[in-house]
C-alpha cells in the first residue's frame, strides 16, 4: 500500500496515486501537492477543488462540462488553472479518486 | 530482466470522414478525451464528416436507421431495415439518441467543438472536401482553425509518440 506524507500527515494512496479516503484532505495538503509540481494554488483553485469534493460526496459523476456548469470558471480557465490534464490533476489535488468519466 | 520502458502518447491526429451523429461524436469524444489527458490533439474533417463542423448542419446530425445492422428497437429486438425507411423514423430515432447522449452529459456538437478548442485541441477542414461541397470558411464552425490539404495534415504528425486515428 502506497503512502505519502503531505503537510505532516501520512496519506494512503491507491494504485493510481489518488487518495484512498477523501476525509483526510485539507487545503494545506492540496497546496503541498501542487507545490511538488511547481504550482501555486489560488482561491480560484480552491473553489474548484471544493466544488469537486462536494460533487463527489453527493455521488455525482464528474465531467469537464460539469466544472463549466458550476460557474466557477469556463473550460479555458479550467485548463489554465490546472495545466495539462485538468480533470485528473484537479481531482488529485481535491483528494478524491480518479475520475471515471470520458467527457 | 530489463524494465519495460513506456512511451506515452504525446500527440494524436484524428480523421473523421463520416457524418452520422455517432461517427462525429465518436471522433469528438476521443479528441476531447485526448485533450483532457494533456495530449496534443488535431482533428481533420473530410467528406461527409464535414457536416460535423458545418454551422448549418452540425447540430442536426442523424443516426442512420437504414443499413445499420447494429440498430435495435428499445428493448433489444432487431430493427428491420424497412422500418427505418418510413418517413420520420430516422428523425425519431435520432432525437432519442440525442436525448440519451445528453443524459450522459455529452455535449452537443457545437459545444463539443468549443470544449476541444478551449483545451487547446485544433480542428481542421479538408480542402478537397470543402471545394467539393462548395463550402466557404464562414460556413464552418468558428473553431475550425484552417482549411488544409491532407499533406499538410500529415506534416503535423511529426515527432515521436504520435498516432493517427481514422474513425
Amino acid at each position: 500500500m502506497a503512502q505519502k506524507e503531505y503537510a505532516g500527515k501520512m496519506i494512503e494512496l491507491d494504485d493510481n496515486g489518488y487518495f484512498k479516503s477523501p476525509d483526510v484532505w485539507s487545503r494545506e495538503i492540496a497546496a503541498e501537492m501542487a507545490k511538488e509540481n511547481g504550482e501555486e494554488l489560488t482561491e480560484k483553485h480552491f473553489e474548484v477543488l471544493e466544488f469537486i469534493r462536494n460533487k463527489v460526496k453527493e455521488g455525482q459523476s464528474l465531467t469537464i462540462r460539469s466544472i463549466e456548469k458550476s460557474g466557477i470558471t469556463d473550460i479555458k480557465g479550467f485548463y489554465k488553472l490546472f495545466p495539462g490534464a485538468p480533470l485528473k490533476k484537479a481531482t488529485l489535488y481535491a483528494g478524491v479518486s480518479k475520475p471515471s468519466s470520458c467527457v | 530482466m530489463a524494465e519495460e520502458v513506456k512511451h506515452p502518447l504525446k500527440k494524436v491526429l484524428m480523421i473523421c470522414a463520416k457524418g452520422s451523429l455517432e461517427d462525429v461524436l465518436a471522433t469528438l469524444v476521443m479528441a476531447n478525451g485526448a485533450v483532457m489527458e494533456g495530449i496534443e490533439t488535431k482533428v481533420f474533417f473530410t467528406f461527409f464528416g464535414l457536416d460535423g463542423i458545418t454551422k448549418k448542419r452540425m447540430n442536426k446530425l442523424h443516426t442512420a436507421t437504414v443499413g445499420n445492422p447494429a440498430m435495435r428497437m428499445p428493448g433489444g429486438l432487431p430493427f428491420p431495415t424497412w422500418l427505418g425507411s418510413i418517413p420520420g423514423v430516422e428523425a425519431g430515432v435520432s432525437a432519442m439518441m440525442k436525448k440519451q447522449i445528453d443524459d450522459l452529459d455529452i455535449p452537443k456538437i457545437d459545444e463539443f467543438l468549443e470544449m476541444i478548442d478551449a483545451g487547446g485541441g485544433e480542428i481542421y477542414a479538408c480542402k478537397l472536401a470543402v471545394d467539393m461541397f462548395k463550402l466557404k470558411k464562414e460556413d464552418l464552425a468558428d473553431e475550425v482553425k484552417d482549411i488544409i490539404t491532407i499533406g499538410e495534415f500529415y506534416e503535423m504528425a511529426d515527432g515521436l509518440q504520435t498516432q493517427i486515428i481514422f474513425t
